[in-house]
């Protein structure tokens, strides 16, 4: 694979980015770690519409609930908010809940990534997954301050 | 339906919708839409918010800005979801994928605080401008079949390891393939990203022409490998439409569930899809996205 490196490396692990063992593969913990994310996000969102539902039935037959519930700027858009709501058991708020697990879930995913390139000892993609996980802080940030 | 103010409708169509528009009947059209957004959106390589911000906002009336909010987190369930069977698979090729995250989360980054500058309209006009451009990309290779030299050597490509290979389970073999040009991929996923951040879809149909034609990637990989980076370069922006308060849990939940669901559906299909098909049905569908939206964008 890399026969025309400069440097051929006798280990290299850079030529073989997927191991054959049946073990526990960086391949497979990633799986892992979307398929679990993503199930847990969904759980809470489904619980949360299923609160939602189960705490105003009048949403179930009032169009005048569906106008109010869609208008603009009824917004929940802080973490402390949702975190409250979650404990007042509140529908909209377990939704929310999910949905910022879900969002987490790239997230954890590179920086999986990056314990796995450490262990792999590939210096360059170390640095590559590095940035990469800055830039995703650095926009949470952002979208905190703004 | 109800965002859309001001909105000049006879009297009987205004009824009939008054008696369906219940929280619970707009909860669950938006999940339906959002399973057949997820499944087409997995097939074809994509995040599914193509196909589904189109529907929430021409069909649902949905304002733009919440159907992005909304698109943006499917967007991270459906590559999530999908992208689990990929890598299981190695059919995502991971290196590739994270050398590229580089350019798509800068971008992502720069596109979401711009979609604060740039009005609905201009919104919609990017959007199809978008989809038709990935069309014809997309068409023109239609008719090249893939016939392509792929001896070329990389300097960089081989430094960072990106060659590998994949089980086509069309043909039942391993098929090794090698990576070329992985600064014009950089570019192009700069772009990509900064169009996803902007319209809260993942752009898969930037990304995958940019590994298929520009980094000659096979099409199954560019597939699997965008849709495994669409969740990472869709982090990127959620964050910044949370804060906004553009992510409305109201019509995000049911999307969320809904695609994810589809997508699940169609990483069970794709392999099985041979690429020519794959093509067609992807040149179809934006043809047609990017004619409605577009008009959308010029009418207001």
């Amino acid at each position: 694979m890399s026969l025309s490196s400069p440097n051929p490396r006798p280990s290299a692990p850079v030529a073989a980015p997927i191991p054959q063992a049946p073990a526990l593969t960086p391949e497979l913990l990633i799986s892992m770690l979307l398929r679990g994310g993503v199930m847990l996000s969904l759980s809470l969102v489904a619980v949360g519409m299923g609160l939602t539902f189960f705490h105003h039935p009048d949403y179930f037959s009032s169009s005048t609930a569906l106008e109010r519930l869609t208008a603009p700027d009824h917004g929940l858009h802080r973490l402390t908010d949702v975190f409250q709501g979650v404990l007042a058991v509140r529908g909209q708020s377990f939704v929310m809940a999910g949905l910022l697990v879900m969002m987490s879930v790239p997230v954890l995913r590179v920086a999986l990534s990056l314990g796995v390139f450490r262990l792999q000892k590939d210096r360059v993609f170390v640095a590559i997954t590095a940035a990469v996980l800055a830039l995703l802080l650095v926009s949470f940030l952002v979208g905190g301050v703004e | 339906m109800a965002r859309q103010r001001g909105c000049a409708r006879d009297a009987g169509e205004d009824d009939a919708r008054r008696v369906l528009a219940t929280p619970f009947n707009f909860v669950a059209l938006v999940m339906v839409v959002s399973v057949v957004a997820g499944l087409l959106g997995s097939l074809l390589g994509l995040g599914g918010g193509l196909i589904l911000i189109p529907i929430l906002t021409l069909v649902l009336k949905v304002d733009i800005r919440y159907a992005v909010g909304a698109s943006i987190v499917s967007v991270i369930a459906t590559s999530s979801g999908a992208a689990a069977a990929y890598v299981r698979d190695g059919l995502a090729n991971m290196r590739v994928a994270m050398f590229l995250e580089l350019a798509t989360t800068a971008g992502a980054l720069t596109g979401a605080l711009l979609a604060g500058v740039v009005g609905g309209r201009g919104l919609y006009l990017l959007f199809g401008a978008v989809m038709a451009y990935s069309a014809l990309a997309m068409l023109r290779k239609l008719r090249e079949q893939p016939t392509r030299a792929t001896e070329a050597n990389d300097a960089l490509a081989d430094r960072l390891g990106l060659h590998s290979s994949y089980f086509d389970e069309a043909s039942g073999r391993e098929v090794a393939y090698r990576v070329r040009r992985p600064l014009v991929g950089l570019g192009l996923m700069y772009v990509a990203g900064t169009v996803s951040g902007l319209l809260g879809i993942g752009s898969g149909a930037l990304k995958v022409p940019a590994m298929d034609l520009a980094m000659g990637l096979p099409i199954k990989v560019s597939s699997a490998t965008s849709n495994f980076m669409i969740g990472v370069t869709a982090a990127a922006s959620a964050g910044i439409y949370f804060a906004r308060g553009d992510i409305d849990p109201f019509i995000a939940g049911p999307v969320c569930v809904g695609v994810t669901l589809g997508a699940f559906a169609g990483s069970r299909f794709m392999t099985k899809l041979s690429s020519g098909w794959l093509r067609a049905l992807f040149v179809v569908v934006l043809l047609w996205v990017a004619f409605e939206m577009l008009r959308k964008g010029v009418h207001g």
